[in-house]
């Protein structure tokens, strides 16, 4: 079985050279992911539903395609 | 040979009623049709005439199989922008109307998530006190039952069905690590119970073709019900899609998968044989490989990852486009954004999946999900994560966890709006939608593939719709231009 390397891609040419802003590092970007998501859990129990054990075993959905 | 794309996108909500968890599910749904038909549209009932859903793309009647049936009692209702809310079994379903470009869909697809939404707001006053009815764009109750979120495609009928289902195949098990919407917790019987799969719906699938839709459910399905001249078209008919929140997921479900269609037309696919040896097994592989680098095998004996595959498929589909555009998908621009965003989810999956978070449904709520985790201490298996993980889906504004990620959008908020209530320019859905706000008295039912009118004479008169693209705005714009009745209507297309 003959396995298949996976293929590096590279950006499309382009015809104009274009001005390529700086791109934050991933350590960056994983950072300010983090902040994000941090402050939605901040907010978050007071959407979250109550009884949460309760409220998933009621959650039943039959006669569906 | 490739034909224009003519697409539209059928989702089964999920519905609950919050304070009553013994509530029957179907008359939950009537009430949340009925009460958008009284309030917020004028109803005008569906026609049956055209429905046909146990006819079989093969051209045959499997033996045991068994096809839906058609329920003409349940609430059912075509609204204004020609799309269709009605009752299928025991959820409320959104047909969206046939749109001519993958973005059109998208619009009219989100603009379906409103209708919901002012739906259940409508259903509030029918209800009892302290009962709410709520429902959720998802694809499972977590217990091993599904819904689905169907697509539907115009295609050739001069290609046959067998390559088409041999070649298209692929494409619908690997497009699935950017069209999840993500799900805690397995559905396989005998598999993990508490792991973070891609998507919703690939537990739910057994069978690599076939007509069924509830049970031993297909990756290709067979239905052969074209609503359209059946001598010319196809309507492929995808049921094994997750329904989509985020837009970049939904755009790019539809998109590549009617620019596939487009390469299958034109025989790209024939030469490159990206057969999956085992398509079954993969669907559900691709959905619970959170590395993506799961081989999978081809029927040639070469293996390709999910990733890889989707590449292959790109660079034939860019080749394509350069060589002869991609006026199937519409406006010029629509084909070239989806090729650039194709590529550019496909590089972040590879790089970093987690840099597509306001991007992929699938992987929001798995950023979310643990980020929870991890602040809370818990596992996957935690009941706080599964109620997470289903109000990642609440239609309610105010209980949608999707609303607060603040995903990446494709189409303006007055465009979905508009949506709600005006058809897509560019199908005969514009012809079904402006009869309906112009002569909503006049007409007795429509359906897909034609308006049955009542213009006071004896006899009802039907107005046949055989072509998707006819009917679009170009076409009949004049014909309604100060056409003061249905009568004067039917009376200019000389019926």
């Amino acid at each position: 079985m003959v396995e298949r390397e996976l293929k590096k891609r590279t950006a499309p040419q382009k015809e104009e050279p274009e001005v390529v802003e700086d791109a934050p590092s991933t350590n960056a970007r994983g950072e300010k992911l983090k902040a994000e998501i941090d402050d939605i859990l901040d907010e978050i129990d007071e959407v979250l539903e109550e009884n949460a054990e309760e409220f998933v075993r009621n959650y039943v959905q039959k006669g569906g395609q | 040979m490739a034909i224009a794309k003519v697409l539209g996108a059928e989702t089964e909500y999920g519905i609950q009623v919050a304070g009553n968890p013994d509530a029957n599910p179907t008359i939950a749904s009537s009430v949340l049709v009925n009460a958008y038909a009284a309030e917020v549209a004028r109803r005008v009932s569906w026609d049956f005439e055209d429905e046909s859903p146990g006819r079989d793309a093969r051209g045959f009647t499997v033996d045991g199989a068994m096809p839906p049936e058609v329920e003409t009692h349940l609430a059912n209702t075509v609204l204004t922008n020609g799309a269709r809310l009605y009752v299928d079994h025991a959820h409320p379903e959104y047909s969206t109307p046939e749109c001519a470009s993958p973005l059109d869909l998208l619009t009219h697809d989100r603009a379906g998530e409103l209708v919901l939404v002012r739906a259940m707001a409508a259903a509030r006053q029918a209800m009892g006190v302290g009962e709410e009815i709520v429902v959720y764009k998802n694809n499972s109750d977590g217990k091993g039952n599904s819904y689905g979120a169907h697509e539907n495609y115009l295609v050739d009928r001069a290609v046959p069905f067998a390559r088409l289902a041999r070649e298209v195949t692929a494409h619908l098990v690997t497009r699935q690590v950017y069209t999840g919407s993500g799900k805690v917790g397995c559905e396989v019987e005998g598999g993990p119970r508490a792991a973070f799969e891609i998507t919703q719906r690939a537990d739910f699938f057994e069978e690599a073709i076939g007509l069924e839709t509830t049970l031993k459910r297909p990756i290709v399905n067979t239905r052969d019900e074209p609503h359209c001249d059946a001598t010319k078209y196809r309507r492929l008919h995808v049921i094994c899609g997750d329904a989509n929140l985020a837009e970049v997921a939904m755009f790019l479900k539809v998109g590549v998968t009617a620019l596939v269609l487009l390469l299958v037309e034109d025989g790209l696919l024939s030469e490159r044989d990206l057969v999956l040896a085992h398509p079954v097994q993969a669907m559900r592989a691709v959905s619970h490989d959170l590395t993506l680098g799961e081989p999978l095998e081809l029927v040639s004996g070469e293996t390709i990852t999910a990733i890889g595959l989707q590449w292959e498929l790109y660079d034939i589909a860019r080749k394509y486009a350069e060589d002869r555009g991609l006026a199937e998908l519409g406006p010029e621009a629509v084909g070239r954004e989806l090729l650039e965003r194709w590529e550019a989810v496909l590089g972040g999956l590879e790089s970093d999946p987690a840099s597509l978070r306001h991007q992929l449904d699938w992987v929001a709520k798995r950023e979310l999900v643990d980020a929870y985790c991890a602040r809370h201490d818990c596992g996957l298996e935690d009941h706080r994560v599964a109620v997470l993980d289903l109000q990642y889906h609440d239609m309610r504004p105010a209980r949608s966890l999707f609303a607060r990620l603040e995903m990446d959008t494709l189409v303006p908020a007055s465009a979905v709006e508009e949506a709600t209530t005006t058809a897509p320019r560019g199908t005969r859905a514009y012809f079904r939608g402006e009869c309906l706000k112009r002569f909503p008295a006049s007409i007795v039912s429509a359906n897909w593939d034609s308006i049955v009118f009542d213009v006071g004479e004896d006899a009802l008169r039907r107005v046949p719709m055989m072509e998707p693209l006819r009917g679009s705005a170009s076409h009949v714009d004049t014909l309604f231009d100060g056409c003061g009745s249905a009568a004067e209507l039917l009376r200019r297309l000389g019926a």
